[in-house]
C-alpha cells in the first residue's frame, strides 16, 4: 500500500490528471459559453482537431510552441465559423451542422496530416514550462506549480468566465440569449450577435483544447487523436449548468479518470483502462438516477433564433 | 420533411399518375441535389489533391457496385445500417435524441458474439440463432432505459444521457469480452467463434446472408406503424410538439419509454445480424461506428424509412467502394467523412435556399399541398 501513498506517485498521478484535464477544461469551458447563449455546440470535436492540426502544424514550421497554440485558436474560431454561418445566421439545425462539422474536420485533418506528414511523422520539442520558484520545491503539490505555461491561462480562463457571466452585463446578455432569446431582443440587444460571439468564443477555446493536446501533451498530430473527448467535454459543459468552477471539477473528474490507469501502472497496479474510463460516467449516471432532478439546460438551446418568429 | 407528411396526407386517388411522376422525380432531386453537390465539391478538393476525381469516383462505383462480389459487399453491408436506421428514425421522429447508438450497438455485438458460440452448441441451430436476433433486440432496448427513465420522469436532456450511455457501453463490451466472454481457443482478445456453417444462411445462389431480408421485412412493419397506425400518429405528434401531446392526453412518459426502447432495439438487433451474419465472433476494440455516419444519413432522408433506402444503399457503395478507391488513389479512408461531410453542409445550404425560395428550381420541388392541387387543376382543365 505504501507505494500507492508514496510522494512520487500522487505527484505523477496529478501530473497527468493535470495534463489529462487541460484539453477537456478548455473545450468544456467553451462549450458552456455556447450553450448558455442557446448554440449546442456539437462540433467540438472537430473544432479541436482543427486546432489540434493547426497547432502540430505551426508549432512544427515555427519551432514555436506559442505560434502553435495561437494557430490553434485561429483554427478553431475558423471552424466555429461554419457554425456561426449555418446555425446562428441561417438557423439551421444545430445537431445536424455539429455534426456536418464533426465529420468534415475528422475528414480533412486525417487527409491533410496523411498528404503533408504520411511517411515521417515529425515530434515537437517540449513546451515552454513555468515554475515557480520556492513553491514548486512543496513535496507532492510541488508538482502543481511546475506546469506548462498554458496550464496557468487555462486557470485564469476558468475564473475570467467565472465573473463574466455572474458579474458583467455580457455575461447576463449570453445567459439571456439561451433562456429567453425574445426578451433580450425586445431589450434592445442583438441577440444574433451575442450568439455569434459565443461561438466563435467556443471554436477559439475547443481549438486552444485541441491545440493543447497535440502541442503540449502529445508533440505530435495523430488523426482522431481527441478519441471521443469532444464529446467528453459536452457532457462535462451540459453538467455544469453554465458554472466555471464546475467545468474545472468536471474536466478535473474526467481527466483523472482518463491518467490514473497509466498511473496506477508505474507502481505495479495493472487495472484495465476499460474500467477507469467507465467510472466517472458510471458515477454522473447514478448519480442524476439517484438525485434525478429536471435538468437546467438553456430553454432555447438548439432552438434557432429569428426576429419577429415566435 | 414537413411537407411529406402533408404530401401522405393527400388521398391517393386525389393524386393523377403524372402528378405523382411528377412529385417522385421533384422529391428525389430534392434528396439527391446535396449528394451531387457534395461530390462535385469533393471531386474539387480530389484535383487540388492532384488526384483524378472520375477516376476516384469510377473506382468506387465499380468496386461497390458494378462488379458482382463489390455489389454483394454492399447488400450485406446495407442490412445493418438499414436497421440502424430504422432504430434512429423511430426516436428521431418521437423527438428523442438518440445518440447513443454506438453502445447499443456494441453491448448487442458483444453479447450476441460472446454467447453466440455456447448457444448453437446446446439448441439446433437454427432456434439459437432466432433466439439470438431476439437477444440483441431486448439488450439494444435495454441499454436505453436510463436515458428514457431520466428524459421521461426528470426531463433530463437525453443527449447528455444517452452519448454517456453510449460512452459506458462501448467500455463494457471491451470488458466482457476480455473478461467472462473471452475466447478459449485463440490468444487474441477476441470471443468464441461461431462455426462458419452455423451463420445466418445464404440467400440461394448468392453469398449474401438473409440479413438484408430480415432488415426490409423490419423497415415495412416500421412504415406501417408509423404511417398506418394511432401509436405511430403519438410518436409523430411527440416529436412535432411535445406540450400538445400533453394536452391531447397522450401518455407522454410511456411513449417516451416504448419509443426510445423500440429505437435502441432495432439498433440491437442490427449488431445481431451484422455478428450473425458477417463476422461470428467480435474482437476487443471493435467499433464500426456507424452511428453518426447515419445520423447524418437519415436526415437527408426526411426520417422516412422507405426514402432511407436508397441513400443508405447509396452510403453503403461509398463505404466498400470508396475503401478500394481510396486505397487505389493513396489517400486514407478517412476521405470518405469529409464527402460525408460536405454533403451535410449542402444539404443544409438547400434546406435553406429552398425556405428563401431561391433559385426558382429549388421553390418549385418544394411540392405544397395547394401547389399540387394547382397543377392538379390545370391538368384537369
Amino acid at each position: 500500500m505504501d507505494s500507492i501513498m508514496s510522494a512520487d506517485f500522487l505527484a505523477a498521478v496529478i501530473a497527468g490528471a493535470i495534463m489529462a484535464s487541460m484539453p477537456l477544461l478548455f473545450a468544456a469551458l467553451g462549450e458552456t459559453i455556447s450553450e448558455q447563449a442557446g448554440v449546442l455546440n456539437l462540433g467540438l470535436e472537430g473544432m479541436m482537431l482543427a486546432g489540434g492540426y493547426a497547432g502540430f502544424v505551426l508549432a512544427y514550421w515555427s519551432g514555436s510552441s506559442w505560434v502553435g497554440l495561437l494557430a490553434a485558436i485561429l483554427a478553431g474560431i475558423a471552424v466555429s465559423l461554419l457554425m456561426v454561418v449555418f446555425s446562428v445566421r441561417m438557423g439551421r439545425d444545430q445537431i445536424v451542422v455539429g455534426i456536418a462539422i464533426l465529420f468534415a474536420m475528422q475528414g480533412l485533418t486525417s487527409l491533410l496530416h496523411q498528404v503533408q506528414f504520411g511517411e515521417s511523422y515529425p515530434r515537437l520539442g517540449e513546451a515552454a514550462m513555468l515554475s515557480i520558484p520556492g513553491l514548486r520545491d512543496i513535496p507532492v503539490l510541488g508538482i502543481l506549480f511546475n506546469q506548462p505555461a498554458v496550464v496557468y491561462i487555462g486557470v485564469a480562463l476558468i475564473i475570467i468566465v467565472g465573473w463574466i457571466f455572474l458579474k458583467t452585463n455580457f455575461g447576463l446578455n449570453i445567459r439571456a440569449a439561451g433562456w429567453k432569446p425574445v426578451a433580450l431582443d425586445n431589450a434592445g440587444v442583438d441577440v444574433i450577435k451575442i450568439r455569434t460571439i459565443a461561438v466563435l468564443v467556443t471554436g477559439a477555446l475547443a481549438g486552444l483544447g485541441g491545440g493543447y493536446m497535440a502541442v503540449v501533451t502529445a508533440g505530435i498530430f495523430v488523426p482522431f487523436m481527441t478519441h471521443g473527448q469532444g464529446f467528453i467535454a459536452i457532457v462535462i459543459a451540459m453538467l455544469a449548468r453554465g458554472r466555471s468552477t464546475w467545468v474545472l471539477i468536471g474536466s478535473l473528474l474526467f481527466g483523472t479518470a482518463l491518467s490514473i490507469a497509466d498511473g496506477l501502472q508505474l507502481v505495479g497496479i495493472e487495472v484495465s483502462t476499460d474500467i477507469v474510463n467507465m467510472l466517472p460516467f458510471v458515477f454522473v449516471l447514478l448519480a442524476l438516477v439517484l438525485f434525478g432532478r429536471q435538468s437546467y439546460l438553456p430553454a432555447a438551446l438548439c432552438i434557432p433564433f429569428e426576429r419577429g418568429k415566435r | 420533411m414537413i411537407d411529406t407528411a402533408t404530401e401522405q396526407a393527400l388521398p391517393a386517388d386525389a393524386v393523377e399518375a403524372p402528378a405523382l411522376w411528377r412529385r417522385w422525380t421533384s422529391g428525389f432531386w430534392r434528396h439527391a441535389a446535396p449528394v451531387v453537390y457534395g461530390l462535385i465539391a469533393g471531386g474539387v478538393l480530389l484535383l487540388i489533391l492532384g488526384k483524378n476525381p472520375v477516376g476516384f469516383y469510377w473506382t468506387t462505383l465499380e468496386s461497390g457496385l458494378l462488379t458482382w462480389g463489390g455489389l454483394m459487399q454492399t447488400i450485406i453491408r446495407l442490412a445493418p445500417l438499414l436497421l440502424m436506421s430504422a432504430g434512429f428514425i423511430v426516436a428521431f421522429q418521437a423527438g428523442l435524441w438518440n445518440i447513443g447508438g454506438d453502445g447499443q450497438f456494441l453491448m448487442a455485438a458483444a453479447l450476441v458474439g460472446g454467447l453466440g458460440s455456447y448457444m448453437v452448441d446446446a439448441m439446433p441451430y437454427g432456434l439459437a440463432l432466432v433466439l439470438l436476433c431476439v437477444m440483441g433486440f431486448v439488450i439494444g432496448g435495454v441499454w436505453t432505459i436510463v436515458p428514457s427513465f431520466l428524459k421521461a420522469y426528470y426531463n433530463m436532456n437525453e443527449i447528455i444521457t444517452s452519448l454517456m450511455m453510449a460512452y459506458l457501453g462501448i467500455n463494457l463490451a471491451n470488458l466482457l469480452i476480455k473478461g467472462p466472454l473471452l475466447t478459449t481457443t485463440s490468444f487474441v482478445p477476441q470471443t468464441n467463434v461461431i462455426p462458419f456453417d452455423y451463420l445466418l444462411p445464404y440467400l440461394p445462389g448468392t453469398k449474401i446472408h438473409i440479413g438484408i431480408i430480415i432488415a426490409l421485412v423490419v423497415l415495412a412493419a416500421i412504415h406501417y406503424m408509423q404511417t398506418r397506425t394511432g401509436y405511430g400518429l403519438r410518436l409523430r405528434i411527440l416529436g412535432a410538439n411535445p406540450k400538445a401531446a400533453v394536452h391531447a392526453g397522450i401518455n407522454v412518459k410511456r411513449d417516451i419509454m416504448t419509443a426510445f426502447a423500440l429505437s435502441g432495439a432495432l439498433i440491437g438487433l442490427a449488431a445481431a445480424v451484422e455478428i450473425l451474419g458477417v463476422w461470428g465472433y467480435v474482437r476487443a476494440d471493435w467499433n464500426p461506428a456507424f452511428g453518426m455516419s447515419l445520423f447524418a444519413i437519415v436526415f437527408l432522408a426526411g426520417l422516412n424509412v422507405m426514402v432511407v433506402i436508397p441513400f443508405v444503399f447509396f452510403f453503403a457503395v461509398i463505404q466498400i467502394g470508396g475503401h478500394e478507391a481510396a486505397r487505389q488513389a493513396g489517400l486514407p479512408n478517412d476521405f470518405l467523412l469529409l464527402l460525408i461531410g460536405l454533403v451535410l453542409f449542402f444539404m443544409v445550404l438547400t434546406e435553406w435556399a429552398r425556405e428563401k425560395g431561391w433559385p426558382r428550381m429549388g421553390r418549385k420541388t418544394v411540392a405544397t399541398v395547394s401547389e399540387v392541387r394547382a397543377e392538379e387543376a390545370v391538368d384537369n382543365g
